[in-house]
C-alpha cells in the first residue's frame, strides 16, 4: 500500500518509535510460521505478529548445517498474507542480511541464535537501523549489552525447537533475580556491577531504578503449550515468542488460540485449564540434558 | 475517580502512567486501573481502549465479554478514549483491511478508519500536532499508524496530519489515530478526565 504522501522532515526511527513498537506487542503471543497460509492461521487465531521462517526451529535443529535468513520470497508471500507485523530472523552479526530484511519492510528483526552466527566478534549495530531489532539474552548483561547495542526489546533464549520451557524459566529467572539485586545498591557498587556483568553502567543504573528491563521483555524458546505460556506470564514476561510450539502441535488451530487466550489470562487457572482441554498432543520435545554442548543454540551469541 | 484501560493486549502500563500523572495534574484524587472483565467496565468512570493490534484485541473483547459492556456504557455517556488500535475499534467503518481480517469493531464513531494508512514499520513517524482545545503542540507518535479517512454526523475532527484527520471527537468519545501515551505530555489524558 504505497502512499504519495511527502513524509520528508519527520522523525522516524527514533528510539521512541522502535522502543513504542515493542510496547504495542505486549501481553500478545509472536508466532514462528513458514508459509502465507500458516501466517493466516496465525492471524485468525490472534497473534499480534508472525516471525517469517524458512523452517521452525525444531526442523533447523533436526536439518543441521548452515541456518541462514529466510528466502526474501518467503517473506514477500507472509507479509502478503497478513495485516498484523511480519518479523524476520538475521543471524547474529549478519549486517547484511539485517539490511535486506529491513528493505523488505520486515517490521521488526530478530537477530536470533536460532541461525547459525555470522560474527565470531559483534551483534548487529542496531542504532543505524530505521526498523526495531529484538534479541536473545540468557542474563542481564546480555540483556544490557543487546540494548546498549540498539535492542528495542529483548526475549529470553531458552532452548529454541525443543518445546522444553526449563531453559526460558531459567533465563527469566536470572535476570529478575540480578535485577532485584540491584535495588538499594550505590552509585559505586552499580559501576561495580557494570564492569562484572559487562554491560553500560548508564544501563545498569536504569535497570536498578526502574525494578525491571528498560525495554519490553518477552519469553522464547522452549514454549509449547497455553500453560507454559501461562507460566511464562506469571513470572514477569511481558508477552510470548512460541516457534515449533504451534506447527508442531496436532492441532495447530486450536493450540494457537489456546495459547493467545492463557496468555491474556495467565493468572485466571480456570481459563487456562478450559482452553488447555482437548488440545490433543503438543510438540514431543527434548530433555536438554540430551543435547551436545554443541547443540545448544543458546551459548551462541556474546 | 477511578479511570480504567482496557487491559487485554497492548501498552496498558504507559496509559495508566499518562492517566496518573493527568490526575496530579488536574488535582484529581484517584485511581486508573486496569479492566480485564465486564463487571470492571460497568465499575470506572471513564475508559481507554489502548495501542496494540486491534484484530487481536476485538478477539479477546469478545470473548471476554468486555466488547458490549463498553459499547453500553459509551452510549450511556461514559467517557471513551481509543488510541491507534482503540481508535480504529470506535469506528463504524473499518476498511479494505479491517474486512479481510472480519475484525469486529464497537461501531460508536461516526468515522471510518484505514488501518496501517502510513505503511509499515520502517514508516513511522513522530509529528507535531496542532489540536483543537490545546494551547501548545503535541507531538503525535505514529505506529504502523491508522488515519480517520472520513468523519461525518455528531463526530468532529480535532487535528489533522496529512490532509487527514488525526484526532476526532465525538461527544463522550475521543478518537485518536496516535499515541498519547507515548509522549511526555498527558493533556490528551487530562482532556479525557474532563470530558
Amino acid at each position: 500500500m504505497p502512499l504519495n504522501l511527502d513524509l520528508a522532515g519527520l522523525r522516524q526511527g527514533t528510539e521512541l518509535i522502535k522502543r513504542g513498537f515493542a510496547s504495542m506487542q505486549k501481553g500478545g503471543v509472536i508466532m514462528d510460521v513458514t508459509n502465507g497460509e500458516q501466517a493466516a492461521i496465525a492471524e485468525e487465531a490472534g497473534a499480534v505478529a508472525v516471525m517469517a521462517l524458512e523452517r521452525v526451529p525444531a526442523d533447523i535443529r533436526a536439518a543441521g548445517g548452515v541456518a541462514r535468513m529466510a528466502d526474501p520470497l518467503k517473506v514477500a508471500e507472509i507479509i502478503e498474507a497478513v495485516t498484523i507485523p511480519v518479523m524476520a530472523k538475521c543471524r547474529i552479526g549478519h549486517l547484511a542480511e539485517a539490511l535486506v530484511l529491513q528493505e523488505l519492510g520486515v517490521d521488526m528483526i530478530d537477530e536470533s541464535e536460532v541461525l547459525t552466527p555470522a560474527d565470531p566478534f559483534h551483534h548487529v549495530d542496531k542504532h543505524s537501523f530505521k526498523v526495531p531489532f529484538v534479541c536473545g539474552a540468557r542474563d542481564l548483561g546480555e540483556a544490557l549489552r543487546r540494548i546498549g547495542e540498539g535492542a528495542a526489546m529483548i526475549r529470553t533464549k531458552g532452548e529454541p525447537g525443543t518445546g522444553n520451557v526449563i531453559e526460558a524459566v531459567r533465563h527469566q529467572r536470572v535476570v529478575m533475580e540480578k535485577i532485584r539485586s540491584l535495588k538499594g545498591l550505590s552509585g559505586e557498587e552499580l559501576e561495580a556491577v557494570a564492569r562484572e556483568i559487562s554491560a553500560p553502567a548508564e544501563l545498569v543504573r536504569e535497570t536498578a531504578k526502574l525494578q525491571r528491563l528498560p525495554v519490553v521483555n518477552f519469553a522464547a524458546g522452549g514454549i509449547a503449550s497455553p500453560a507454559d505460556a501461562a507460566l511464562m506470564m506469571l513470572l514477569g514476561s511481558d508477552g510470548i515468542f512460541v516457534g515449533s510450539g504451534i506447527f508442531k502441535a496436532k492441532n495447530p488451530k486450536m493450540m494457537a488460540k489456546a495459547v493467545v487466550e492463557a496468555t491474556m489470562h495467565f493468572d485466571e487457572p480456570s481459563v487456562v485449564a478450559e482452553v488447555s482441554r482437548g488440545l490433543g498432543e503438543a510438540m514431543q520435545g527434548v530433555e536438554i540434558s540430551t543435547l551436545a554442548h554443541e547443540q545448544r543454540m543458546q551459548e551462541r551469541g556474546y | 475517580m477511578k479511570a480504567g484501560v482496557v487491559a487485554v493486549q497492548g501498552d496498558v502500563s504507559e496509559h495508566i502512567h499518562a492517566l496518573e500523572n493527568a490526575m496530579h495534574v488536574l488535582s484529581i484524587s484517584g485511581e486508573a486501573i486496569r479492566v480485564r472483565k465486564a463487571a470492571d467496565v460497568l465499575s470506572v468512570d471513564s475508559l481507554i481502549i489502548p495501542g496494540g493490534e486491534s484484530t487481536t484485541i476485538s478477539k479477546l473483547l469478545k470473548l471476554s465479554g468486555m466488547f458490549d459492556a463498553i459499547r453500553k456504557r459509551a452510549s450511556e455517556g461514559m467517557p471513551l478514549m481509543g488510541t491507534c488500535a482503540g481508535c480504529i475499534l470506535l469506528a463504524k467503518k473499518g476498511g479494505e483491511q479491517v474486512e479481510k481480517t472480519s475484525t469486529e469493531l464497537l461501531g460508536l464513531m461516526d468515522m471510518g478508519v484505514d488501518r496501517n494508512y502510513f505503511g509499515r514499520q520502517r514508516e513511522s513517524f513522530e509529528a507535531s500536532l496542532s489540536i483543537d482545545g490545546l494551547s501548545r503542540p503535541f507531538t503525535g507518535v505514529f505506529i504502523r499508524a491508522p488515519a480517520i479517512v472520513e468523519t461525518w454526523g455528531r463526530c468532529k475532527p480535532l487535528a489533522e496530519f496529512a490532509g487527514r484527520t488525526a484526532m476526532a471527537r465525538q461527544d463522550n468519545m475521543l478518537a485518536l489515530a496516535f499515541h498519547p501515551e507515548l509522549s511526555a505530555d498527558s493533556s490528551l489524558h487530562a482532556m479525557l478526565l474532563n470530558l
